[in-house]
């Protein structure tokens, strides 16, 4: 199992000018990103749907690096988005799965058939050219540089610890440092969209 | 609504919409009687077609392709945009994205009692969320979908266009 924090701060060091959708990592993300107008922290607009809006930014977006941390749960909701993904095939798309077996933020009950899952197959299956699978920091450290130089799309999925959250909602902790519209109001300025 | 020569939908109007509005994508998910529509969306260069597997995930799509700069469309039958209720709130409303969504209209009728529970919850779903929407039956409508494009432009909000020849399918000119 991986620490979440442990592998943004690695990816950070090869991050480069990509555009950042920080998913299920955003809780994380939003304390080690340098290039905050880059970031597309979103917190939970509505579940299982990170991956198809980085596909859109990706689409729009062709020569620009997109990189999402998604999660099993979400993937869980809308598995056909990888069918969707592998034919689209965005070059420049980077599909980072964070898997803690559960939904930690209700509780952590575990995920259907949590351990069993193969996601990296999923995305094989689905269509995607290249998948991979990494349950320790340190092979996840050593292959990272040479992912992010594949064309994509790739498929990472990445067993993390879970950090379960048993506080009522009204009650936790706000991590995002902006709303949802302000980062992307503040992506459209940074590459040059009007709003 | 008289019987003339535009008593019918044809799929060249909404293609001639889409471009007259800089639509760049339309996302979709295909639903009864509309593969003229698809055959002559694949062959317009303008538009990339993005096929979703589930209606939600059209409107997560359509906010990421907003976000970057282009003009999405959405192509569903109402019967998943009332499965895509969540997504539409978190997504579409609560990101602002000026989308309009063109949502067959199955069960509709004009004439008769419907008898589709698709169509009778149809306008009390918008309703529910505050979407305005604009029923389009025939080419003669097509200034419907013009306001629907610059309404979604000037609220930052989505707005739904029903295609309420849903049971006829769309025709070709003669």
């Amino acid at each position: 199992m991986i620490d979440t924090a442990e592998l943004l701060k690695i990816f950070n060091r090869h991050r480069g000018d990509a555009i950042v959708v920080p998913g299920r990592g955003g809780r994380h993300w939003v304390n080690i990103s340098g290039k905050p107008d880059l970031d597309v922290p979103l917190g939970d607009p509505a579940m299982g749907g990170h991956a198809s809006f980085a596909l859109g930014l990706a689409m729009a977006l062709p020569h620009r690096k997109i990189v999402l941390f998604d999660s099993e749960g979400d993937i869980m909701m809308g598995m056909g988005v990888l069918a969707t993904i592998a034919e689209q095939k965005p070059a420049n798309f980077y599909h980072f799965m964070l898997d803690n077996e559960c939904y930690a933020t209700t509780g952590g009950q575990p995920v259907p058939n949590a351990k069993a899952v193969k996601y990296d197959a999923l995305a094989k299956g689905a269509g995607y050219p290249d998948a991979y699978a990494f349950d320790n920091l340190e092979t996840f450290e050593t292959n990272v540089e040479r992912i992010l130089s594949k064309p994509g799309p790739v498929f990472v999925a990445l067993k993390v610890n879970p950090e379960v959250n048993n506080t009522p909602i009204g009650q936790r902790k706000k991590w995002l440092k902006r709303s949802a519209l302000q980062s992307i109001e503040a992506l459209r300025r940074e590459i040059g969209i009007a709003t | 609504m008289t019987e003339t020569s535009n008593a019918h939908l044809s799929p060249e109007t909404f293609v001639a919409e889409f471009k007259k509005h800089g639509v760049s994508h339309v996302v979709w998910l295909p639903d009864s009687e509309t593969n003229f529509l698809y055959v002559l969306m694949k062959a317009e260069p303008s538009l990339t077609l993005v096929a979703v597997s589930r209606e939600g995930l059209a409107f997560s799509t359509a906010a990421g392709l907003y976000a970057g700069g282009k003009t999405p469309v959405i192509l569903i039958q109402n019967t998943g945009m009332m499965e895509s209720g969540d997504s539409m709130r978190g997504w579409g409303m609560g990101l602002k994205i000026p989308v309009v969504m063109m949502v067959g209209y199955r069960g509709y009728t004009r004439h008769g009692v419907n008898t589709d529970t698709a169509a009778t919850y149809t306008e009390r779903f918008l309703n529910a969320f505050g979407i305005n929407y604009y029923l389009v039956e025939s080419d003669a409508d097509a200034d419907r979908i013009s306001v629907a494009f610059e309404e979604a432009k000037r609220t930052q909000r989505p707005v739904a266009v029903l295609v309420g020849d849903e049971y006829h399918g769309f025709t070709t000119k003669p």
